[in-house]
């Protein structure tokens, strides 16, 4: 389907309910043909180029030599240890990823950890506070119920605590708003909406102090 | 999944973007934002040898107003734009349009220009650009060149950029003085794609004068961005005229747009979506519900 030539060959299936987000094709799959197929089996074929970065992660600076392909969300993981950052659906749709990037939340399986290079990481881990007491919005999840299984939680965290920089006091409504881009398969997001709300007040009854 | 392997080039400059292009044509990709292009690559449905990491490029990010239009360099991320109020008020539909692309987190970090190339049919911002009579300007070691909206869109997922071409720039065109824009979209959830969407720009003779002219820019409802002419239909109407018309714009939406089925809606429910969309927006922008933008009012 693509004219050769032409530099938009983003292949992408139809949308199903795995992949709902890579783009819609109505209908139709446009497909470009992966350059080398990948071996399973074999691994790549030849050595990998590595660069070097230098992350600075809630505060830390680090220095990983890493593919060009590492995921900000695997380097996290696994070449920082820092497992808090949890992954879902590698495809920016679940938000179980999410973490600050200069303040602002973003999707740790759609960055490249080279391209994080030069910017602030804070990741759930750094939500706590320095004495080891929890922040307040893990506090409020803890008060509200907020979480079951916890596989969600980290990226709800983070964007919650990106949010209420923003608006430090939402309506319930403007709260279930500002978590719609994460999911959650256990709480029925009830008691997220009420842990948002909740974390509000705490950073208020801070603000006070 | 994780993508298959690359060689990543973090490019320092414009030039430098350029050369690497030239130098290495189809086997290279532009990553910009990345909220399209990462998932494609973590799906491995598409597998490019190299990638041109945009994101240090300086000079890129800038939002300019000029008299007839707001220019978008390559790294102004969906937020960045939205958060403009110089932008907003220069051309209401951007942030009327941008509150629907994606949820916040991706905005942070998707582009603008980013969508226009990406050119998928359930973007919005495609569908602004045409609807406002827009360009992208195109940037490569052959010269540069400016394409209309109209040319810029090939196909679903599919624009004109060559792959030696950098998109440095979206310009999104002004309305003239007296022109009132609307914007509204249903999906399942807001921040995912549209069922269906609709823009709209309707000039007026007045506030509460005649219908001068009135176009139409539809999301998830088309294969490329196209602009549905409305003046036929609606030309010297008022308010009160339009329980009258709705017939009309119903039938001429219908016969417009070309959905198709798939697992989120049918096309027949998207071809109803659009046409119960843009007779609303109508109802409301004749009312007088959204902020006229003249070129006058604004600063420019
Ligand atoms: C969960 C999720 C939901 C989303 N929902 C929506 C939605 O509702 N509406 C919507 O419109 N979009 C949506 N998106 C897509 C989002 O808007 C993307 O940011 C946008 O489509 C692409 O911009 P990008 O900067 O991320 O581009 P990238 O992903 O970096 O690139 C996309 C393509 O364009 C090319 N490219 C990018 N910039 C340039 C340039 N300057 N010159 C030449 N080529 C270039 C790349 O090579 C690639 O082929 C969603 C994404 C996700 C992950
Ligand atoms: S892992 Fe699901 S959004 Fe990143
Ligand atoms: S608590 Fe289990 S997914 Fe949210």
């Amino acid at each position: 389907m693509s004219t050769p030539g032409t530099s938009t060959t983003d292949g992408t299936a139809g949308q199903t309910p795995t992949q709902p987000h890579v783009g819609s094709v109505r209908g139709r799959v446009v497909t470009t043909v992966p350059r080398a197929p990948f071996d399973p089996a074999g691994g790549e074929a030849r050595p990998e180029e590595l660069v070097d970065v230098r992350l600075r992660v809630n505060g830390a600076e680090h220095h990983i030599r890493v593919p060009g392909r590492r995921l900000l969300s695997d380097a996290l993981r696994h070449d920082l240890e820092l497992t808090g950052t949890h992954v879902g659906c590698e495809h920016g749709v679940c938000g179980a990823c999410t973490v600050l990037m200069d303040g602002r939340p973003v999707r740790a399986c759609l960055m490249f950890a080279a391209s994080a290079e030069g910017s602030e990481i804070t990741t759930v881990e750094g939500l706590t506070r320095p004495d080891g007491e929890l922040g307040p919005v893990q506090q409020a999840f803890v008060e509200c119920h907020g979480l079951q299984c916890g596989f969600c939680t980290p990226g709800f965290l983070t964007t919650i605590t990106a949010y209420l920089d923003e608006n430090p006091d939402p309506s319930p409504e403007e709260a279930r708003e500002a978590v719609a881009g994460n999911l959650c398969r256990c709480t029925g997001y009830q008691n997220i909406v009420k842990a948002v709300c909740r974390a509000a007040e705490l950073r208020r009854e801070e603000g006070d102090r | 999944m994780k993508p298959a392997p690359f060689v990543y080039h973090a490019a320092a400059d414009v030039e430098e973007v350029l050369d690497l292009l030239a130098e290495l044509g189809t086997e290279a990709k532009i990553l910009a934002g990345g909220q399209s292009l990462v998932p494609v690559l973590n799906m491995r449905l598409a597998g490019p040898e190299h990638l041109v990491d945009i994101n240090r490029v300086p000079g890129l990010d800038a939002i300019t107003v000029t008299d007839d239009a707001v220019r978008v360099g390559a790294l102004v991320r969906h937020a960045d734009l939205l958060a403009s109020a110089e932008a907003r008020d220069a051309l209401p539909l951007l942030g009327q349009a941008l509150r629907w692309v994606a949820h916040p987190v991706i905005r942070n970090r998707g582009t603008t220009v980013g969508s226009l190339v990406h050119a998928d049919p359930a973007g919005e911002m495609p569908a602004i650009l045409a609807l406002t009579g827009g360009s992208v300007v195109l940037r490569s070691r052959r010269g540069e060149r400016t394409v209309p909206a109209e040319e810029f869109f090939v196909g679903p997922m599919e624009s004109c950029v060559l792959a030696d071409e950098l998109a440095v720039e979206a310009v999104f065109g002004r309305f003239p003085a007296g022109t009132r824009t609307a914007f509204s979209e249903i999906a399942r959830r807001h921040g995912d794609y549209a069922m269906a969407g609709v823009g709209l720009a309707v000039r007026t003779d007045g506030p509460d004068g005649p219908v001068q002219d009135a176009r139409a820019g539809f999301v998830s409802l088309t294969e490329v961005p196209a602009v549905l002419d409305l003046t036929p239909v609606l030309e010297g109407a008022v308010a009160a005229d339009l329980p009258g018309l709705a017939e009309a714009v119903t039938e001429a939406v219908g016969s417009f747009v070309d959905p198709v089925d798939d697992i989120h809606a049918t096309a027949d429910y998207r071809r109803h979506l659009a046409a119960v969309q843009t007779n609303r927006l109508l109802a409301g922008l004749l009312a007088g519900e959204t902020t006229t933008t003249t070129t006058e009012e604004t600063s420019a």
